[in-house]
């Protein structure tokens, strides 16, 4: 698969508005998510995040606006051609969309089995090599619904990166793992990202995210915020303080209750 | 007073753009099914859970309905002294109407509703989406299988309850009323033409293996990602489906007389 050109952003926004119903869910939305950079998305709760991950994914299409993979604006492709776009996509969604009816083997397989001419042996070790690198073994037979929902979580980020996207949409990659399985998840993210992976990460997690994110993304009602983890730790809306992990004023939380 | 026409021209509209969204969904379904690659291991799995696994249903309700059919025929025949004709009554019955129309209706009830739960939880734990996203359509890799196993395994189960009712006839009229076994059988092999009775009623429940098999993954497919939406469209994948048998019953009988 060819490479974008240089000069394209993996991921952008243009002027991008969406609304479920009369629920407005952005207004003007313009970012980019720069390559080989892991960029982290925060937002209260309803604030859009998982949707823009959706948005990027071509699996919902926004109102108005431009939404470009590798240079492409997807909102005017059909969904044959946006299975070309995703080929260079990996998505890990927040409850793992495991196929429950195959093994966890079968589900990291799958994409390789889909997508590539390998044979069985090397089928097994790219399985394999995923799954221990975020830290399973032994559990190739088992089904989905057998698993924890960290582990569940886990396989699915193993599928996501087995076949090797160029950019990586993980949907709260940190919700409803233990510390230690967190952090491990979290240094796989960096270690993907250092080995020159694109990462657009949502999540709620300040300090994983003042500790991996190279950039933030923080989606207020109505606007968003772009910047640097010190940046933004220091910018002058308390709420993108708040989001960032500065302790919370109550009066802030008062004042949010008023609006 | 405008309430009930308002009401009537929404359900109508309603029902227009239903119609609409499930002639697109057949069309989607039509594209992936002449697509490659062949996904036989997904078909041979439908086949064994759409089709094997209703077998027992399909069995038990097969004999207890030709059980019945030979204590009522034989009831009534007896009075106009034409007991003898018995096999056929119970044969023509089941071939031409009870088999293929009772089997659509138990496959719906067991299979049918399984399609549709199950189609619709994968759309709610976004396993679809999840497909898309590993540049897998969905409906070649999970409606297709599923829409073409109902369809092949009904004319096979409906061809299993025929013999099993022809058996219970058997049962009652010659087991438990006396008739003559060799008069039960020619009387069922005299009346029955292999076209328009035995073809017929294997094209019949194949018409109505393709309606239940679309209905039940239209439905799925459009259920709303929660568990009552997965429940409704169960439901209305049960309504839906068994209606358009009874209706396409009558359709195809009055049309082409099978």
């Amino acid at each position: 698969m060819a490479s974008p050109p240089a000069t394209d952003p993996p991921v952008a926004l243009r002027h991008v508005q969406h609304a479920f119903g009369r629920r407005v869910i952005f207004q003007d939305l313009s970012c980019e998510v720069p390559a080989q950079q892991l960029t982290v998305v925060v937002g209260g709760s309803g604030s859009g995040k998982s949707t823009l991950l959706r948005l990027v994914g071509g699996l919902i299409r926004p109102r108005s606006g431009e939404v470009l993979v590798e240079g492409r604006d997807i909102t005017k492709l059909r969904e044959s051609q946006l299975t070309e776009v995703r080929l260079a996509l990996g998505m890990l969604f927040q409850n793992g969309a495991l196929l429950d009816s195959l093994s966890v083997f079968d589900n990291v397989a799958f994409p390789l089995r889909e997508h590539t001419d390998l044979d069985d042996a090397a089928i097994a070790d790219g399985v394999h090599e995923s799954l221990e690198r975020t830290g399973l073994k032994d559990v190739d037979d088992l089904l989905p619904p057998q698993l924890s929902g960290g582990m569940r979580k886990r396989v699915a980020l193993a599928r996501a990166i087995v076949r090797r996207p160029r950019v990586l949409l993980c949907d709260e990659p940190f919700s409803g793992l233990d510390p230690i399985s967190a952090l491990r998840i979290e240094r796989l993210l960096v270690d993907l990202n250092e080995s020159g992976l694109t990462l657009l990460v949502v999540s709620h997690d300040a300090p994983s995210t003042q500790r991996m994110a190279d950039r933030v993304l923080v989606l207020l009602p109505g606007q968003s915020v772009q910047g640097a983890p010190a940046q933004l730790l220091a910018h002058e809306d308390p709420r993108v303080r708040a989001l960032m992990g500065e302790p919370i004023d109550p009066a802030l939380v008062a004042s949010e209750e008023e609006h | 007073m405008l309430g009930p026409v308002r009401e009537m021209g929404f359900l109508a509209s309603s029902f227009v753009v239903s119609l609409g969204h499930l002639g697109v969904f057949a069309g989607r379904v039509l594209a992936a099914l002449v697509r490659p690659p062949v996904r036989v291991r997904e078909l041979i799995l439908e086949i064994y859970k759409l089709g094997v696994l209703s077998v027992s249903i399909v069995v038990v309700a097969g004999l207890a309905v030709g059980m019945v059919l030979g204590l009522q025929g034989y009831s009534i025949l007896a009075r106009f002294g034409a007991a003898e004709s018995l096999g056929s009554v119970v044969g023509l019955s089941l071939l031409r109407e009870l088999g293929p129309v009772l089997t659509a209706l138990l496959v719906t009830g067991r299979a049918g509703s399984a399609t549709t739960a199950e189609i619709g939880t994968m759309v709610a734990t976004e396993q679809l989406d999840g497909l898309r996203m590993m540049s897998v359509d969905p409906v070649h890799y999970v409606i297709v299988p599923r829409a073409l196993g109902l369809a092949l395994v009904m004319p096979l189960l409906s061809s299993l309850f025929i013999t099993c009712g022809l058996a219970g006839g058997w049962v009652v009229g010659v087991g438990l009323m006396g008739l003559d076994s060799g008069r039960y059988l020619s009387s069922l092999q005299a009346s029955t033409e292999f076209v328009n009775d035995v073809v017929g009623s294997f094209v019949k429940a194949a018409i109505f293996g393709v309606i239940v098999g679309l209905v039940a993954t239209w439905r799925g497919w459009r259920s709303e990602p929660t568990s009552a939406g997965v429940s409704a469209a169960t439901t209305s994948t049960v309504v839906i489906a068994s209606l358009s048998i009874l209706l396409g019953d009558y359709m195809i009988t009055a049309l082409w007389g099978l």
